[in-house]
């Protein structure tokens, strides 16, 4: 954010109270957020089983960190935790590859420039549970699918994609709803260049992939770090399209973070387990954040900013 | 023509050609909601039919589709409305009134987003088990407004540094209240980002899914659950009403975001240009 230069001391005059204005907004999102994360890390300790009636209890200063090591002992732990990562980073490179280039087509004037952008950005649009139907049903079923009649018009047999390849199934269809966000944000950074530094490297003579790397990258820095960084945040908690492909199987081949603290809530009403899990995932949130912000911070630095 | 031309032309070809195949899936789910249930799943696929509304007059207005609409519609402007009216005076605080603490409170409220939704579920349930909120429109409102706020914070906090301290001032010195200052000065000038940050709100509220399907069980359920329980299983002639619903459900965003779109580009954009 700007820091305003408007004459301070002369607004502090009237209304000094009015500063408070921000309190009610704070105090909710305290009550709404960190009570919740309280709690979170106050059951993480507990034996808490909903089908076990009267099984609210403290674990005791000696086990208090059971529910953590069940999970760190469990083998589908680290499958659950690869899974993740597989899929927020490879979400994150392939509608970084594609928003690019999409960027890229829409950032130079031609006919039906407007119509183009707006089918791009369609698929950003779509409820997540809802492109998934789509994909499922209608898309990649291995009966009537399209993806069957493609398969099959090319003479290869007609594989149902989900079961083949599961995860990369998941990836594709979270970065086919991904990539217009990455997109629009690049391209509101390709039209804020200004035109006559770009002139200006013409005339040194840059060709346009010197162009692309030595002007228009350093210019898109800020733009590429800003959309990395949400989409990490985003695509960590993907939820809604496993739900419904895949349902985290086969096995739990594609079972997230999120699926599985919603497995082990909501079909084990284990709530003890849950919340250490649910700890494990706002610990993977901050941990991803900060890593990047460190990649960010060090690649500047080489630059010399 | 020029070599020139030609090459826009190609370029424009291109693009628009890329631009269809990503949103193909789309248009084929509205295309499979005007077909026949046997054309729907005919092999190979029909590409031309004779189109029928059978499936939106069964599943959309016949269907439970209208109900589970009217619970997003309540909640998705319940909650947004609520996060603007709090998110607003807080962001006048903090582009008008800033101390040493207003960056921080701001990076504070913009980290509360970054909270995964599921590494809260397990106590929200249980407050809202506790509270009667279960399947509630309150609970998700509630709920909702807050998952919005910071965005509405950051992004009003932006636009109210834009506009000029003199304006206020002026009105101050006409005797304006605070609430003639936030209804007279400000809303008018706000307008169109105040717009563009609802809208943002909009969509997020309404494509939601993880803390409506745990939730909710029913009454209050929204569309994305409503949408998450089609199963192909329920009879192999469900595809083409299946689509004519979900089409029902995306199409209010979908259309708010095209018509948007400018809106769209500078809510987005925001934390990247500031």
């Amino acid at each position: 954010m700007t820091t305003s230069v408007i004459q301070p001391k002369r607004r502090r005059r009237i209304g000094e109270g009015r500063r408070f204005l921000s309190a009610p907004a704070i105090v909710y999102l305290i009550l709404l957020t960190q009570v919740p994360f309280a709690l979170t890390i106050y059951y993480s300790f507990t034996n808490w089983n909903l089908l076990r009636p009267g099984s609210a209890g403290f674990l005791g200063f000696g086990s208090m960190f059971r529910n953590y090591q069940r999970i760190l002992q469990n083998p589908d732990f680290w499958q659950v935790l690869t899974n993740t990562l597989v899929l927020t980073l490879s979400v994150v490179v392939v509608t970084f590859v594609l928003g690019m280039a999409f960027a890229l087509l829409l950032s130079r004037p031609f006919p039906g420039r407007t119509l183009a952008r707006t089918l791009l950005i369609s698929p950003f649009l779509m409820m997540p549970v809802a492109s998934a139907v789509v994909w499922k049903y209608l898309l990649l079923d291995p009966a009537f699918g399209l993806s069957a009649w493609v398969s099959r018009s090319l003479g290869l047999p007609a594989v149902y994609l989900v079961e083949f390849a599961p995860l990369a199934s998941i990836i594709a269809i979270v970065s086919w709803q991904w990539t217009p966000f990455v997109m629009l944000i690049l391209l509101a950074g390709l039209q804020s260049l200004p035109e006559d530094v770009v002139e200006a490297a013409r005339l040194d003579g840059a060709g346009p992939l010197g162009l692309f790397r030595f002007v228009t990258l350093p210019h898109l820095r800020r733009f590429i770090e800003i959309a990395l960084l949400l989409e990490i945040i985003f695509v960590l908690n993907v939820f809604g399209q496993i739900f419904v492909i895949t349902s985290g199987g086969p096995g739990i081949q594609t079972t997230n973070l999120p699926y599985q603290i919603f497995l082990e809530a909501f079909s084990r009403w284990n709530i003890g387990r849950a919340s250490a899990y649910g700890i494990f995932a706002i610990v993977l949130a901050n941990l991803a954040v900060i890593l990047f912000l460190q990649v960010v911070r060090r690649s500047r630095q080489e630059e010399g900013r | 023509m020029t070599r020139k031309r030609l090459g826009t032309l190609a370029w424009a070809t291109g693009t628009l050609l890329v631009a269809f195949t990503m949103f193909f899936p789309i248009l084929w789910m509205a295309l499979t909601s005007l077909k026949t249930e046997n054309d729907a799943i005919a092999f190979p696929p029909k590409w031309f039919f004779t189109p029928t509304f059978e499936n939106w007059r069964v599943a959309v207005f016949g269907g439970p589709v209208l109900e589970f609409m009217g619970n997003t519609v309540w909640i998705t402007l319940a909650s947004t409305l609520l996060a603007l009216a709090l998110g607003f005076p807080a962001a006048y605080a903090m582009a008008y009134y800033r101390t040493k603490r207003t960056d921080g409170s701001m990076l504070w409220m913009m980290s509360t987003r970054m909270l995964p939704p599921a590494g809260v579920i397990v106590p929200l349930f249980v407050i809202f088990r506790d509270l009667s909120l279960l399947d509630t429109h309150l609970g998700l409102i509630l709920l909702f407004a807050g998952m919005n706020l910071p965005l509405v914070v950051w992004m009003v906090t932006g636009f109210m540094e834009d506009v000029p301290f003199a304006l206020i001032e002026a009105a101050r010195l006409d005797g304006a209240s605070l609430w003639q200052e936030f209804t007279r000065v400000l809303l008018p000038l706000l307008l169109p980002g105040l717009a563009a940050t609802a809208l943002l709100a909009l969509i997020f509220t309404w494509n939601e899914f993880f803390f409506a399907v745990n939730l909710t069980t029913r009454a209050a359920s929204p569309l994305s659950v409503y949408v998450s329980t089609f199963k192909a299983a329920q009879g192999d002639l469900f595809v083409a009403k299946m689509s004519a619903a979900a089409t029902a459900a995306v199409i209010p965003v979908l259309v708010a975001g095209w018509i948007a779109q400018r809106q769209l580009v500078t809510g987005l954009t925001m934390g990247a240009v500031k």
